[in-house]
């Protein structure tokens, strides 16, 4: 951090340099505190690697085995560490393998920096060789884009691109910078971007609107609180903890907003959600006020909205004023960032404990426990499940790993089961829920807290859409644990097809191979759990173990996760079998 | 279920390449239809200005109005009725030149609406006019009668009844 402080103060300044646009694109990343890049070298992008090559002692790239995997390493990277990722690629088809990253950051609102080489500018639209429309094409997923055709717009440009990605509500950026550009000479000096005239990024607090939440909530019998993101994003976790404790409102999460107070955490009530607890959804639909905290009642959360807490009074805490009123209309909504909102709010709180309706919790989670949760993780049936798997690597890790999750039924379970007893510790697809996510983003998680265990939760059908950065964590040594909890099957379509397609299994049952052999063919230590008197030891030698470890571990085959509200359904028909 | 209505959107933004794109795309992933669309710079130096017509819900334009202003390089967006507006298209008709010697009914037609003749040469005229949708598409039907040999119509254009005040929100966005 020394080097890049120093790097900083270097080239923040009014003295300029001539140099290559190459050399200023490493120069900037330095300036914005970049240490680590995810990314692929191809003709296009060629002469910034040139120029990487240069750099390797201020700037590590991780070369991965698909530029999906640099986006995907980018952004588990992000999420953890709370810093901007970083991924570059060539133009054409480097670039467009990015776009499901960049997809996957816009709606999960991850601060991600791509940048793609493009052909030279006397080229362009002539479709030359490797040359697509990236801006065009990346346009509807990026928080904002950029082509670059000229060198002396490289700082201006990355300044933007840096200050836009982490600010406000964050997101994706992409910049494409033309081969002709990379290598003109300028004259370079670098100024952070701390402002643009058109982009407001946090809306200005209303302090009359904090009142007027703070009257409903305490005048509120039977208040319920939903976090997103947003309280993780905002750097609130302390606020928010605060807000709880002291409102004694019970809180719940949706999948990203999981982690930003902990696990048990008495005053935590579970997920809400197509797969989330049975006690949040169903008081939804009873409490009296709803106290919405940086969330975006995503479809997932709300089930059919015509039914969705239709008697409660709506409070919304948002950073996005698009997102106020889009999908459920706020009696009150204050516009800020939860930081600041959640710290206004504090000092208007009644001390309150809500025994009685917190009662109506307990009762229920007793009902969920008894008809889902205990058969999950205590399983008697001979199948092993899921459930006894985070079990089993909660009782090892103690709450204190990052889960990084794929996309499907182990997913749902990663989320329900894995306790998390520190911010930042769940890192899953939520909004655009991208199979083969987790492998990668696991390796950029690891690389963004690395002092933590990072433990893959894959099912085997996301597995193996990005199976290739094994590849990577060979050649890297990132520790990360992978888990595959295997069912041949891909798992959550097959429930679905189960319940609402009549049983019928179409291309949903998989041929595996032998993952195990796939792992020690690159290097990897690697076992495969079939019996439940098999899984402790094998989760104990995993998360002993001192560099990567692959743990596949054969599940029921036709489990399904429950309580599950059927889409477009109401959160109170949440079906519990 | 609220009524669609017509309104005129019109959003201040820098002048920066691609954004019509971004802009278009938030109408195309809703299949919004947009009826009419003009560019062109605005009364502050720098910043540009689009006037898109579409036919919605008031609930569905405030959303978009939401969408269009988290675009970064947006610096507001309004929407209006055509009540709260004063707004017009203007159009370009290319007419054989015999028909403006030989019919006397078309120098009528041209008089009475207020048109004005642009160029005239030994093959053809062309004749402007700028007005109400409902004005142009009279003297639309009317010319039809003689033969059009070409006709374009520009996307509306709009300023409001009330203030705008751009202007003042640019001096906030400065501070």
């Amino acid at each position: 951090m020394e080097t890049q402080t120093i790097k900083l103060q270097a080239t923040d300044s009014q003295a300029t340099e001539r140099i290559t646009g190459k050399e200023a694109i490493i120069r900037c990343l330095l300036a914005e505190g970049v240490d680590t890049i995810y990314g692929y070298p191809g003709g296009a992008i060629m002469p910034v690697y040139d120029e990487l090559y240069k750099y390797q002692d201020q700037i590590n790239h991780i070369l991965t085995r698909h530029e999906q995997g640099a986006t995907h390493a980018a952004q588990g990277y992000a999420r953890v560490s709370g810093r901007v990722g970083v991924a570059i690629a060539t133009s054409g088809p480097g670039a467009t393998n990015l776009i499901t990253g960049i997809a996957d950051a816009q709606i999960d609102s991850t601060p991600m920096v791509c940048i793609t080489g493009q052909v030279a500018s006397h080229l362009l639209g002539s479709d030359a060789f490797q040359e697509t429309d990236i801006i065009g094409i990346s346009t509807p997923v990026t928080k904002w884009n950029c082509q670059v055709t000229k060198a002396s717009e490289i700082p201006e440009v990355i300044a933007k691109a840096f200050y836009i990605a982490r600010s406000g509500r964050p997101g994706p950026v992409l910049i494409d910078i033309t081969k002709d550009a990379q290598f003109e000479e300028f004259d370079f000096k670098y100024k952070k971007c701390t402002a643009i005239r058109s982009y407001k990024p946090v809306p200005q607090l209303n302090l009359d609107e904090v009142a007027a939440a703070a009257k409903i909530i305490n005048a509120a019998k039977k208040p319920l609180i939903v976090w997103g993101q947003g309280v993780i994003l905002g750097k609130a976790e302390e606020e928010f903890k605060n807000v709880v404790e002291k409102s004694g409102i019970p809180a719940a999460w949706t999948i990203l907003g999981a982690s930003a107070i902990p696990t048990d955490h008495p005053l935590n009530v579970g997920m809400v959600g197509m797969h989330g607890n049975y006690a949040p959804n169903m008081l939804t639909n009873e409490c009296d006020v709803l106290i919405a905290i940086g969330m975006r009642f995503d479809d997932r959360v709300t089930g059919d909205l015509n039914t969705y807490a239709k008697q409660a009074q709506v409070i919304h805490f948002e950073i996005d004023p698009a997102e106020v009123n889009k999908n459920v209309t706020a009696d009150v909504a204050v516009l800020g960032n939860s930081k600041e909102s959640l710290a206004a709010l504090l000092p208007l709180l009644e001390e309150k404990s809500h025994t009685e309706w917190h009662q109506r919790f307990k009762d229920m989670y007793t009902i969920e426990y008894d008809k889902i949760i205990n058969d999950d993780i205590h399983p008697t049936k001979e199948g092993l499940t899921m459930g006894e798997v985070l079990e089993g690597i909660n009782t090892v890790t103690k709450g204190e790993a990052v889960i990084v999750s794929d996309v499907g039924q182990h997913q749902m379970i990663a989320c329900r089961y894995a306790k998390f007893n520190k911010s930042k510790s769940n890192i899953t697809s939520g909004g655009l829920g991208t199979m083969g996510f987790a492998l990668p983003a696991a390796i950029g998680a690891q690389m963004g807290a690395p002092d933590r265990p990072v433990v893959a939760i894959i099912g085997d059908g996301g597995y193996q859409m990005t199976i290739q950065e094994l590849g990577t964590i060979f050649q890297t040594k990132v520790p990360v644990k992978i888990v595959v909890l295997n069912n041949d099957f891909l798992g959550m379509v097959r429930q679905w097809q189960q319940l609402f397609f009549d049983r019928r299994y179409a291309s949903t049952e998989m041929v595996n191979p032998d993952f195990v052999a796939i792992a020690k063919g690159y290097f990897i230590d690697a076992q495969k759990v079939t019996k439940r008197e098999e899984l402790a030891g094998a989760i104990e030698t995993m998360l002993a173990s001192d560099g990567p470890y692959f743990l596949e571990v054969k599940v029921e085959k036709e489990d399904n996760v429950f309580p599950m509200i059927p889409s477009g359904a109401s959160v109170s028909d949440i079906r519990l079998e | 279920m609220s009524e669609i209505k017509t309104f005129t959107v019109s959003i201040y933004t820098e002048n920066n390449i691609g954004l019509l794109n971004r802009i278009s795309a938030i109408f195309q992933r809703r299949k919004i239809n947009i009826e009419s669309l003009n560019t062109s710079m605005s009364e502050i130096e720098g910043v540009s200005r689009f006037v898109i017509v579409i036919n919605v819900t008031e609930e569905q334009i405030k959303k978009i109005i939401g969408q269009l202003e988290k675009q970064v390089e947006v610096i507001k967006a309004f929407y209006h009725t055509d009540e709260q507006t004063i707004f017009l298209e203007t159009c370009l008709f290319k007419i054989k030149s015999d028909l403006l010697f030989e019919e006397r009914q078309i120098q009528n037609i041209i008089k009475e609406s207020n048109a004005q003749i642009v160029t005239v040469n030994k093959e053809f005229f062309v004749l402007e006019k700028a007005g109400r949708r409902s004005e142009i598409e009279l003297l639309y039907r009317e010319l039809s009668a003689f033969g059009i040999m070409q006709f374009v119509r520009s996307g509306r254009i709009a300023v409001t009844k009330d203030e705008m005040k751009i202007s003042t929100m640019l001096a906030e966005f400065a501070e």
